[in-house]
C-alpha cells in the first residue's frame, strides 16, 4: 500500500510543477490551474487511503466547512480586492502548517533534535505568516491605517522577540520546560508577525504580500520536515510543494523590489511609503496647462499611436471599462493603441493586468516596462490615468528624489502626454511630479470614469 | 535519511525558480493565488493530525483541515475565475 501512496504523492508533485509551467502563457494557464487542482485532489485521496484510524466525521466536517468558506470568498471577491484575498488565504495556509506542527508536537513524547527544530521553525514561520497576513489584509481593506506605524525601539523589540524565540527553541530541544517553551514560541511568533507588518506603508504592500506568499510555502516545507519522521511520503510531498511556493514568492518579491528600486531590507525596516512626507516634497512650483475634454479629443483625433498608462487610481474609479471603450473606438478609427503596465501598478504583482482583463482588454495589448519604453519615442499621445510616481521623470534625473533610480515609464518621451487626475495631490510617495509642468504635458482634471465617458463622446462628435 | 530530504528540498527550490521565472508579468496575480493554493498542501498533514481520538492534537488537526481547505478551494477557484478573463483579441 505504501508504495502506491508514495506514487500518488509523486503524481501530485508532478501535476503542481506541470501546472505552474503551463502558467507561462495565458493560453495554457487555465488548464495549468486545473492540472494543479487535480494534483491536490490526488494528494488528498492518497492521504485518506493511508491505513490508520482517521477520524472520518471530523475530516468530512472540516473539508465541507473549509470548502464552503473558500468557495464563498473566491466567488464573491471583487478583482480590486484580490490583494486582500490573497493575503488572507496566505494567512490561512501559514496557520494550517503551524497547527499541524503544533499537533505533532503534542503527539510525540520525545522527538529528535531535527524534528524539534523543524517543529519550531514551522510554528514560527506559519504563525507569523498568519498574524502578518491579517495585518496586511487590514491595511489593504482600510481596517488598519495604511500609514507606517512606528515607535522607538521597534527594531530592538523585534530583535528581542527573535532572541527569546530562539532561546525557547533551545529549551524545547533540551527538554527544559518544553510546554512553556512551546507556548512562548507560538505567542511571540504571533506578535512578531504583527510587528513586522505594521511599520510597512500602503504603497509597499505588493512586496509584503509576495513575501507572505513565500512564507506560507516555507511554512509548508518546514511542516514537511516535521512529518518525515512519522510519515516520510507525506513529508516529502509537503517539502516539494512548499519549496515551489517559497521560490515563487521570493521571485515575485524580488521583482517588486526591483520595480521600486528598493532593497528588501529597506522595504521591511525602512517604514516609508506613507501618503505624505513633509507636505509635498521639493516645493518646486510647476506651471500646468489644464485642458477640457473637447480640446483633448482633438489631440486624440490627430494621433496615430496611443499608449495608455493605467495606475491604481483607475481601478479605484472603476474606470477600466471606460478605458476599453475609448481604446476600442480609437482602434476602429485606425489608430494603434497599447497599454503600458508598470510592475508596481496596482496593489500586488500583475494586479493591473487582471483588472484590465476583467474589462475585456485583450492581453496582447498589455506591455510591460521593458517592452513599452522604446515605444514612447514615436508615440503621439501617452494617456496617463491615475498613475503618478511610476511616470515621474525625477526618478531618472533628480538624485535627491526619494524615488530616484526607480524604473519608470518614459511617457515624457511621447509627443503629447495627457494626464488625468482628480486633483493636484502628490502620489503615494508624497512627492510632486515635475512631468505635469513639462511643455508637452496637458492636464485633464476630473474623475477618471466621467472624464473617459466625456472624452469618448467628444471624440465621436468631432 | 536527513540528507535525502534536504536534497529533495534543495532540488525542489531550484525547480521552483526555473519554472516560475518563465511566468510573464501579466500572469503574476494568478501565479500568486495559484501557488498559494498549492501551499494548502498542508492539508495532507492536517488530515493525518486528526488521528488521535479526543486529544487536543486532534482538534488542532481539525482546525488545520478547515484552514487548509479554505486555502485550497478558495485559491484554485479564484485563480480559475481570473484566468477565465484573459482573452485573446477577437
Amino acid at each position: 500500500m505504501d508504495i502506491y501512496i508514495n506514487i500518488a504523492y509523486l503524481v501530485a508533485a508532478v501535476c503542481f510543477i506541470y501546472g505552474l509551467k503551463m502558467l507561462s502563457h495565458p493560453k495554457t494557464a487555465r488548464n495549468g490551474n486545473l492540472i494543479s487542482s487535480f494534483g491536490m485532489l490526488v494528494a488528498i485521496i492518497a492521504t485518506l487511503a493511508i491505513p490508520g484510524n482517521l477520524n472520518w466525521m471530523l475530516i468530512a466536517a472540516g473539508i465541507v466547512v473549509g470548502s464552503i468558506i473558500g468557495a464563498f470568498f473566491a466567488i464573491r471577491v471583487q478583482m480590486t480586492q484580490m490583494p486582500q484575498l490573497v493575503a488572507i488565504f496566505n494567512g490561512f495556509g501559514g496557520a494550517a502548517s503551524a497547527l499541524v506542527a503544533c499537533s505533532e508536537f503534542l503527539k510525540i513524547s520525545d522527538g529528535s533534535t531535527f524534528t524539534l527544530i523543524a517543529i519550531s521553525l514551522s510554528i514560527i514561520v506559519g504563525t507569523l505568516t498568519f498574524t502578518g497576513s491579517f495585518i496586511a489584509f487590514g491595511k489593504l481593506q482600510g481596517f488598519v491605517s495604511g500609514q507606517p506605524i512606528t515607535f522607538t525601539g521597534q527594531q530592538f523589540l523585534n530583535a528581542l522577540l527573535a532572541l527569546v524565540i530562539i532561546g525557547s527553541t533551545v529549551m524545547m530541544i533540551m527538554g527544559v520546560e518544553p510546554m512553556i517553551a512551546f507556548y512562548v514560541i507560538v505567542g511571540l511568533a504571533a506578535l512578531l508577525g504583527i510587528f513586522l507588518v505594521i511599520p510597512i506603508g500602503g504603497a509597499d504592500m505588493p512586496v509584503v504580500i509576495s513575501l507572505l506568499n513565500s512564507y506560507s510555502g516555507v511554512a509548508a516545507a518546514m511542516t514537511g520536515f516535521v512529518l518525515v519522521a512519522s510519515n516520510p511520503a507525506a513529508g516529502n510531498a509537503l517539502i516539494i510543494c512548499g519549496s515551489l511556493v517559497g521560490a515563487s514568492g521570493i521571485i515575485l518579491t524580488k521583482i517588486m523590489c526591483k520595480g521600486m528600486n528598493r532593497s528588501l531590507a529597506n522595504v521591511i525596516f525602512g517604514a516609508v511609503g506613507g501618503e505624505v512626507e513633509g507636505g509635498g516634497g521639493s516645493g518646486k512650483e510647476v506651471n500646468i496647462k489644464s485642458y477640457s475634454t473637447e480640446e483633448a479629443a482633438m489631440i486624440f483625433d490627430a494621433a496615430e499611436k496611443i499608449v495608455i498608462v493605467p495606475g491604481y487610481g483607475l481601478a479605484v474609479a472603476q474606470a477600466q471599462h471606460g478605458v476599453r471603450e475609448l481604446a476600442e473606438h480609437l482602434e476602429s478609427m485606425g489608430k494603434k493603441v497599447l497599454y503600458a503596465i508598470h510592475p508596481v501598478a496596482g496593489r500586488m504583482p500583475g494586479h493591473m493586468n487582471v483588472l484590465l482583463a476583467e474589462a475585456n482588454v485583450p492581453y496582447e495589448q498589455l506591455k510591460d516596462l521593458d517592452e513599452i519604453n522604446p515605444e514612447f519615442e514615436d508615440c503621439d499621445v501617452a494617456l496617463v490615468l491615475g498613475a503618478n510616481d511610476v511616470v515621474n521623470p525625477a526618478a531618472r534625473s533628480d538624485q535627491s528624489s526619494p524615488i530616484y533610480g526607480m524604473p519608470i515609464l518614459n511617457v515624457d518621451k511621447a509627443r503629447t502626454v495627457i494626464i488625468n487626475k482628480r486633483t493636484m495631490n502628490a502620489g503615494f510617495a508624497g512627492i510632486q511630479n515635475e512631468l505635469f509642468g513639462y511643455d508637452n504635458s496637458i492636464m485633464v482634471f476630473g474623475d477618471a470614469k466621467d472624464m473617459l465617458t466625456q472624452l469618448l463622446s467628444d471624440i465621436k462628435e468631432l | 535519511m536527513d540528507i535525502t530530504i534536504i536534497t529533495i528540498f534543495v532540488l525542489a527550490i531550484f525547480v521552483g525558480f526555473e519554472i516560475i521565472t518563465k511566468v510573464p508579468p501579466t500572469l503574476h496575480t494568478p501565479l500568486m493565488s495559484g501557488s498559494n493554493a498549492i501551499s494548502g498542501i498542508a492539508i495532507i498533514g492536517a488530515l493525518l493530525a486528526t488521528q488521535l481520538e479526543g486529544s487536543v492534537a486532534m482538534w488542532l488537526g481539525f482546525v488545520a483541515v478547515v484552514f487548509a481547505m479554505i486555502n485550497v478551494v478558495g485559491g484554485f477557484m479564484v485563480t480559475d475565475r481570473m484566468l477565465k478573463m484573459f482573452k485573446k483579441k477577437k
